[in-house]
């Protein structure tokens, strides 16, 4: 391969660090009304009275929005395909806050300065409810966040807000109390996760205007232009047709720009004033404001022989979706679906529990989308299991886990959402992953732990992780490709680049099967009326569906241009030669360039162009093994991570760089998540963590070395052998820590962060227990 | 009211409010290369140099900047162009919103430390925040970077 599987830069690097205007508010209209919210104060109230009128006064207040200008159609904010598995229980505004940082009210005004007045002047009287801000007692409480009669569930995902259900699920394949009865070994634990914080750089931000042909158009930094455009359209009822969603260059997202944000506010004052408007987030509000992972509770139970094979999951799981419920099913369902098929020899499985609404700042779509939740539980508690069981959590794995050809019967029973799709693995080198790691850690001279002197003490712990390529059935991608003059490409694509690469891959795939250079494949993505249709970047769908579609538009344009050549040539297409550059038949050849020319402006003329759709028929798991060397000082309970060694299989890197970047930028999230990213509210449900001075993701002091390799491994059914690598990276780093840190000082931590402090409180636990 | 500063070479006259800050002065006069970010000075995206120093421009006040130097990597673009080969080859480019701020305060730690340690490229960057690459790629292109000027 000439293109794919090369480590080529970036096709967009270089202007982006020169500074050219590439974002979002880039694009604003240098007139554009600024858009601002008033945000209740408050967990939980009902709006009893609101008084615009001193507001619109103000001079410079274009207009002000509140609950009564909008028709209640609910809706959801996910940004999911459509009929969306995750409840219409949102309003653009309503009578009721459900969160501190909700929306109360909108100003529109010419100044930022101006609509900050504005907001003061609203005059708003809230009657305070009690809110509901445990999560674990949510479920069943007398207190309701949502009693809205229009709210409903777009098919059966266990919706019922009587009871604070957002979504509800069981699933089990076998006798799993029966199964835990039989084993010899059994363990216990619940486990913890918090409210991650995506901290994307760039905030949230959207502009509007309407056009000279009076259409809403909109620069939106999302992930999910198309869902965007749909959702505007249900919640404002506005006509499709009339709104167009450009998808600039994109300063991050991570699943936090999957949900529609500022764009229904900002549409709403484009439309009902005629002018341009735009809005952007402040830091506090992306933290408060926008969404957050998604909060849960593992409460799991582990059966196993006493020789080391395992024989039973079970997992009870309390997901806390906060006020409104986007992703509620899904994601909990991912906890399990892309976790528990690693152990696939087990008896028996069984998995429930309830996704509740509660006070807090909503959850929703996160890189690793509860799978990472599930790793850090089941992997925390395998290494528990392999303690009691006094068997080396390396073997342990190697004995249990899944290998290829191999299946689960939980593929077929849980997707996301619905059912599953039973597939059998056609590629997975876990066992090649394992044992390099192993390797490259000195698992054997370094497990469990080694004294440093000094207070350190050096420990290796390990976790293996699969995540999914796309969602089958239901996530498509297409791509068009056209042909130019001088023999060069355009690659319209539907796929959303928000700095993964994947403008660079895609334009790799065209090239590779274009058999030509990148140089002569130009990209664009991302623009409703422009490109194809692809659901957007999330669930690690972009390489293996976008790039399937790519690749077949490739293959189609190729043979239309051999097509052509024959036609030139009068002979059969069977007799036309070409590597991409020079078509020849027999004595006689032209060069692409001069065919395109002709069919430009000579003979026969006609644009070449297609557009090609794929959809997946599996989801492909990406699989991983991580291996971590820490040291800790025994002292303070303070953790250096010395080392995280990843070794990856997604099939064929399409470019090796860009995949390492997607692993390393994953596993430095998950080691966030693990060590430092800690999520604080007030007991009166005020977030404390609402920046980056409060919460804090690593820096470059934190990260010492990162060791990145790719298992030798071939998917048949991704392009030129891909799987997916958007999210693998992020799962790991949570349980592999905390059993590096057991592995270290004999203390298991079970909720994260992983903090210095949690450390060495248990350290002085323990000492106290062993006095 | 009137401020003059100097951006990158040229003389500029800005009216300003009092309470504005640079970083709207600028992005309003299409220095895109700024971006916004945190709001308070903690991640880095909106680095400028003020008489050569990184600072960073979302809590300077633009009266403060009145009668000196701001550079912004519109100013230095060669440098951003020979940096973002490195970032190129090492993979090191994710969303690219702090790679303008990253350049520039590479630059400035040029300027202040004569052949930089691994710990004394990553303490100078420590505010520079990037959320995509986990810092690794980055770090591997500016030392090429660094070594391939001396």
């Amino acid at each position: 391969m000439k293109v794919v599987n090369q480590a080529l830069p970036s096709i967009d690097g270089k202007g982006l660090m020169m500074g050219k205007k590439a974002y979002t508010d880039d694009l604003a209209e240098p007139n554009s009304l600024i858009v601002k919210v008033l945000r209740s104060p408050h967990p939980y109230a009902k709006i009893v009275k609101i008084d615009t009128s001193k507001a619109e006064a103000l001079e410079g207040v274009e207009l002000v929005l509140t609950y009564k200008d909008f028709e209640r159609r609910p809706f959801t904010r996910a940004g999911q395909g459509y009929p969306e598995p995750s409840p219409h229980d949102k309003f653009v505004l309503d009578n009721y806050v459900r969160y501190i940082g909700d929306e109360a009210a909108a100003v529109a005004a010419l100044t930022e300065k101006i609509a900050i007045k504005a907001l003061k002047l609203i005059d708003i009287e809230y009657e305070v409810l009690e809110p509901v801000l445990d999560f674990e007692t949510a479920f069943e409480n007398e207190v309701l966040v949502h009693m809205e009669p229009e709210i409903h569930e777009m098919f059966p995902i266990g919706f019922n807000p009587k009871k604070n259900l957002a979504a509800s699920y069981h699933m089990h394949v076998g006798d799993v109390s029966k199964s835990l009865e039989e084993s010899e070994v059994v363990i216990e634990q619940s486990f913890y996760t918090q409210a991650q914080a995506h901290v994307m750089l760039e905030p949230h931000n959207v502009n509007a205007r309407m056009d000279y042909q009076g259409r809403l158009m909109i620069y939106s930094s999302t992930q999910t232009p198309i869902h965007i455009r749909r959702i505007i359209s249900q919640a404002l009822d506005y006509p499709l047709s009339k709104i167009r969603i450009i998808k600039p260059r994109v300063g991050g997202g991570f699943g936090g720009k999957q949900a529609i944000h500022g764009e229904l506010l900002v549409s709403t004052v484009t439309i009902k004033t005629g002018k341009p408007s735009k809005m952007i987030y402040t830091r506090k509000e992306v933290f408060e404001s926008s969404y957050s992972r998604h909060p849960m509770r593992f409460d799991i139970k582990l059966g196993a022989t006493k020789d080391g094979v395992l024989k039973a999951i079970d997992c009870f799981v309390i997901s806390d979706t906060g006020a409104y419920g986007e992703h509620a099913l899904t994601v909990f369902m991912v906890a399990a679906a892309k976790v528990f098929p690693l152990y696939n020899k087990v008896d028996s499985v069984r998995f429930h529990g309830n996704v509740v609404y509660t006070n807090h700042t909503p959850a929703g779509a996160y890189r690793g989308y509860g799978a990472v939740q599930g790793n850090f539980a089941l992997e925390s508690s395998i290494d528990m299991l392999c303690h009691k069981l006094n068997i080396d959590p390396v073997k342990f794995r190697q004995k249990n886990m899944i290998r290829e050809t191999e299946t689960s019967p939980i593929f077929k029973i849980m997707g996301e959402g619905t059912e599953g799709i039973e597939m059998f693995m056609e590629s997975c080198k876990l066992e090649y992953c394992v044992k390099r790691g192993a390797e490259l850690v000195k698992w054997k001279e370094l497990f469990p732990r080694k004294e440093l002197g000094n207070s350190k003490v050096k420990g290796v712990g390990m976790a293996i992780a699969m995540q999914g390529s796309g969602i089958p059935y239901i996530d498509m991608a297409a791509a068009t490709i056209k042909l130019n003059d001088d023999g060069f490409y355009n690659l319209l694509i539907g796929a959303t680049d928000i700095g993964q690469g994947s403008d660079t891959i895609l334009a790799q795939i065209a090239a590779e099967a274009l058999g030509t250079t990148l140089d002569k494949v130009i990209v664009y993505s991302s623009d409703t009326d422009l490109t194809p249709y692809d659901t957007g970047a999330y669930a690690s769908s972009t390489t293996y569906v976008s790039g399937n579609a790519v690749l077949k538009a490739g293959k189609e344009m190729r043979q239309l241009i051999i097509d052509e050549a024959a036609k030139v040539f009068d002979v059969k297409v069977e007799d036309i030669e070409y590597d991409g550059v020079v078509l020849k038949t027999k004595d006689k050849e032209i060069t692409l360039k001069d065919l395109s020319n002709r069919l430009f402006y000579n003979e026969d003329q006609k644009q070449l162009q297609v557009t090609s759709s794929y959809y997946g028929t599996k989801s492909p798991p990406p699989f991983m093994a991580g291996f971590v060397e820490i040291d800790v000082d025994k002292e303070t309970g303070e953790v250096d991570i010395i080392d995280y060694i990843s070794i990856v299989d997604c099939g064929t890197t399409i470019n090796p760089m860009l995949a390492r970047g997607q692993v390393e930028g994953g596993i430095v999230q998950g080691i966030g998540m693990a060590m430092y990213e800690e999520v604080l509210y007030t007991k009166k449900g005020k977030l404390v963590t609402n920046d980056l001075m409060n919460y804090r993701i690593p820096t470059r002091r934190e990260i010492h070395k990162l060791t990145t390799e790719f298992a030798d491994s071939y998917e048949k059914s991704g392009p030129y052998g891909a799987k997916s690598v958007g999210e693998i990276g992020i799962d790991t780093p949570p349980a592999a820590l905390a059993n590096a840190v057991y592995n270290a000082v004999g203390v298991r931590i079970t909720t994260l962060p992983i903090t210095a402090e949690k450390i060495l409180m248990a350290i002085k636990e323990k000492e106290k227990g062993e006095n | 009211m009137k401020v003059k500063i100097i951006v990158n070479g040229y003389k500029k006259v800005y009216d300003v409010a009092p309470d504005e800050y640079l970083l709207d002065t600028l992005r309003a006069d299409n220095f895109y290369s700024i971006k916004r970010g945190c709001d308070n000075s903690s991640c880095g995206v909106c680095t400028v140099l003020l008489d050569g120093k990184a600072v960073q421009s979302c809590t300077l006040l633009s009266v403060k900047a009145d009668g000196h130097e701001i550079t912004t990597i519109e100013g230095y673009q060669e440098e951003a162009k020979k940096l973002s080969e490195h970032f190129g080859h090492q993979g090191a480019d994710q969303c690219g919103y702090c790679n303008s701020s990253l350049a520039l305060t590479v630059h400035a730690m040029k300027t202040e430390i004569k052949n930089p340690t691994n710990e004394d490229i990553k303490e100078y960057l420590v505010g520079n925040l990037c959320r995509c690459t986990g810092y690794e790629a980055q770090h591997r292109a500016i030392k090429l970077c660094l070594e391939d000027e001396e």
